[in-house]
């Protein structure tokens, strides 16, 4: 059914139709909505489940997994310092190989303190072992949403699906909500292998010495490997079943002989899709959908025949660059001829990128050998004359 | 039937030698004489089979899991030192949303426990969760390699509280943490000690009844922290409850319900000197006396606040339960 809703108010309808058994979650902007909505929804008896309002996003993770150890299906929410307080519960669900989604309603890092969108969160946590999928709008965050589940209790790895604050969580847009026999028959009831349970005793989480640890790592690596099939098929199946899919792993957009290509993540590729189309630029732009698993084939498929290949990330790693330039960069060195790679951060703690972005960075890698990075917009004139 | 092979048994023989369920089976790598060892299997036996378990990282999580071998007979699970409490709760929303009864308990360390997991503990209370939270107090992170936490007695010698010429051990109190406990108006909270194991798994079948969270912190020596001898824990354990630095209390929605009374108090030295952590109040120094009387003050203070001091011989008193042997309370 059609309906205009915002963006947290459609992201806690798609999470209530999966039919969690468990929701667990501490409130933080920009996230703050989508919990404020799951509860209301269980307030009015429209979704029967356990919502644990926890006193931390450390015990918001932790709940969630000792309810998806113990049989249930299990959802949180958060950001920024949010998903920072729970990386070490991150990174013991994935280790653990527990199944459940997170949605990270993308969100700046402290300090400066900013709560405003950009997805350092996210990144920042991308070792994790979490499977990372970036939506581009709404109507993808709700359909990415039912798919993770999927995904995740096919491959017994957890799912993040990163939705940009604000710029996807706080606006009202026109969206296509699923039935809920269109969901229940695309997403069969939680079954867990490893689960909890009194008459079949097992232990879980135990400590493992240098004999075994390299192929529990090896064996997690794998795993998100293997997902990549099993991210591909849910958005196709979920094609079948709504009309509606996304490019599995990467969507791209425009004419496959253009000399220059545009890669970003999130909700940035709508703008530059709109400016593509208003500005008739030769560009093909590409947009990873999935982080985690890196999806290394697909990437070096699109950029075939590319001179050059932008780069537009909403994070960094100070010191180092661009962490999708520099991964993509990697990525397509292994191609024949590989496009020159211009790695730039844009959008940080919520500076607008307004449609003259594509504009912008197509004249500025015009006549510019490769860049390693730069802050696409930073304003030098604001910092003192040693900073620049 | 062979009569060779027949022969009376008494029915206090029989119930000594019935089969208990034990969560917790032999061939674990606990040090000798481990008092967490002892007190989690004697909770598991009372608590039966129809449980599961959030383990928080720390020994008795270390001992008993090394891959691919686990001691545990019930379902069980560690996820990190700090969130056994919420993995509890986590756990028991679980239970609840698919109609089951299956008892979930919380197993930590003092460690996990007074410090780093007690925010996820407090909340567990908090919120009301079904859940058994059992802390197995050894006074000191002793996974680690014996440093000082929040539960080591004032004065005592640890990793990261050593005595010199300017300290003499730990400089801070123990932390009370059964009355905070207490203080979330939880249905049930309790200490006892591995030395009497009547009154723990009672404790044990009690909590297990009750529907909300409840809470027992055990005292547990630890041989190789407190420095003591593997086959002396129960008679250390003992002499800790005996002096009054360790009060075996219930408490019930906040308030005092039950304690252990104490026949006949004896003085702290007895339980001090046999332990290398307090070795250096023993030494002829005006730090070392201030400090011995120090913590006489403490058991006797403890004496007197929770009225611990017994009123002439009693079957559940501490020199009753002394007596006390499996099968019932044997007549002190």
């Amino acid at each position: 059914m059609r309906q205009a809703l915002e963006g947290s108010q459609a992201l806690a309808r798609a999470v209530a139709l999966c039919r969690p058994q468990v929701v667990s979650a501490y409130p933080i902007t920009p996230q703050t909505h989508i919990v404020e909505n799951i509860s209301k929804l269980v307030a009015d008896g429209e979704l029967k489940c356990e919502f644990v309002s926890v006193e931390s996003e450390f015990s918001a993770a932790s709940v969630a997994l000792g309810a998806a150890m113990a049989g249930s299906r299990a959802y949180t929410a958060s950001a920024s310092q949010g998903i920072l307080l729970m990386a070490e519960v991150l990174y013991n669900i994935a280790g653990s190989r527990v199944p459940m989604v997170l949605t990270c309603a993308n969100r700046a890092v402290s300090a400066p303190l900013s709560i405003w969108n950009d997805q350092q969160d996210s990144m920042a946590v991308r070792d994790a072992g979490w499977i990372q999928l970036y939506c581009a709008d709404n109507q993808e965050a709700i359909d990415t949403t039912i798919q993770a589940y999927r995904i995740a209790e096919r491959c017994e790895v957890p799912v993040m699906v990163c939705v940009d604050g604000f710029t996807l969580t706080h606006t009202m847009e026109s969206l296509e909500l699923p039935e809920q026999a269109q969901v229940d028959g695309f997403l069969p009831p939680y079954k867990f292998s490893r689960t909890l349970d009194p008459a079949r005793p097992l232990s879980s989480g135990a400590l493992v010495s240098p004999d075994y640890f390299p192929e529990a790592r090896h064996s997690h690596h794998r795993a998100l490997e293997k997902a990549i099939e099993e991210i591909e098929a849910a958005d196709n199946d979920w094609g079948e079943v709504s009309g509606r899919s996304y490019g599995g792993l990467l969507a791209v957009e425009g004419p496959e002989d253009a000399p220059i290509g545009v890669l970003t993540l999130g909700s940035v590729f709508g703008t530059l899709a709109t400016a593509r189309e208003d500005e008739d630029h030769n560009v093909r732009l590409i947009r990873l959908r999935s982080f985690r698993p890196f999806p290394f084939d697909r990437l070096r498929e699109v950029c075939e025949g590319l001179e050059k290949l932008v780069v537009l990330e909403r994070a960094l790693s100070p010191g180092a660059g661009g962490i999708v330039g520099n991964e993509v960069r990697a990525a397509l060195s292994e191609m024949d001829s590989p496009p020159a790679v211009y790695s730039y951060a844009v959008g940080l703690g919520g500076r607008d990128v307004p449609l003259s972005t594509l504009h912008q960075a197509l004249e500025r890698v015009q006549d510019r050998p490769a860049e390693r990075f730069a802050v696409f917009d930073v304003e030098l004139d604001k910092l003192p004359e040693e900073d620049r | 039937m062979n009569n060779e092979t027949t022969k009376t048994v008494s029915i206090e023989e029989l119930r000594r030698k019935q089969p208990r369920f034990q969560g917790i089976t032999s061939g674990h790598r606990a040090c000798l004489g481990c008092g967490e060892a002892l007190a989690a299997r004697l909770v598991t036996e009372a608590a039966g089979p129809d449980v599961m378990i959030a383990n928080a990282t720390g020994c008795l999580e270390i001992f008993t899991t090394p891959w691919p071998e686990s001691s545990w007979r019930v379902p069980w699970m560690h996820s990190l030192f700090e969130n056994a409490g919420a993995i509890a709760a986590g756990m028991e929303s679980a239970m609840k949303a698919q109609g089951k009864t299956t008892k979930v308990l919380s197993f930590a360390g003092d460690g996990g426990t007074f410090d780093i997991g007690f925010q996820a503990l407090s909340g567990m209370m908090e919120r009301g969760h079904n859940v058994l939270y059992v802390c197995y107090d050894n006074e000191a992170y002793m996974n680690t390699g014996i440093q000082r936490s929040s539960s080591t007695p004032h004065a005592a010698r640890t990793t990261t509280s050593p005595p010199g010429r300017e300290r003499m051990g730990k400089r801070h109190l123990k932390k009370d943490i059964v009355s905070i406990v207490a203080a979330h108006h939880i249905p049930y909270a309790a200490t006892t000690s591995v030395a009497y194991p009547v009154d723990l798994r009672r404790k044990v079948r009690r909590a297990m009844e009750i529907e909300g969270p409840t809470f027992i912190q055990i005292h547990s020596p630890c041989p190789l922290g407190w420095g003591h001898d593997g086959a002396e824990t129960l008679d250390v354990a003992r002499m800790a409850v005996e002096c009054g630095l360790y009060p075996v209390i219930e408490l019930e929605r906040g308030k005092l319900t039950g304690l252990l009374p104490i026949r006949e108090p004896r003085p702290v030295s007895d339980y001090l000197k046999v332990q290398q952590r307090f070795r250096h109040l023993f030494q002829d120094h005006h730090k070392a006396r201030e400090e011995l009387e120090h913590l006489q003050a403490l058991a006797d203070y403890n004496i007197e606040t929770f009225q611990l001091s017994g009123h002439g011989a009693d079957d559940q008193d501490t020199s009753g339960l002394n007596e006390a042997r499996r099968g019932g309370v044997r007549s002190a």
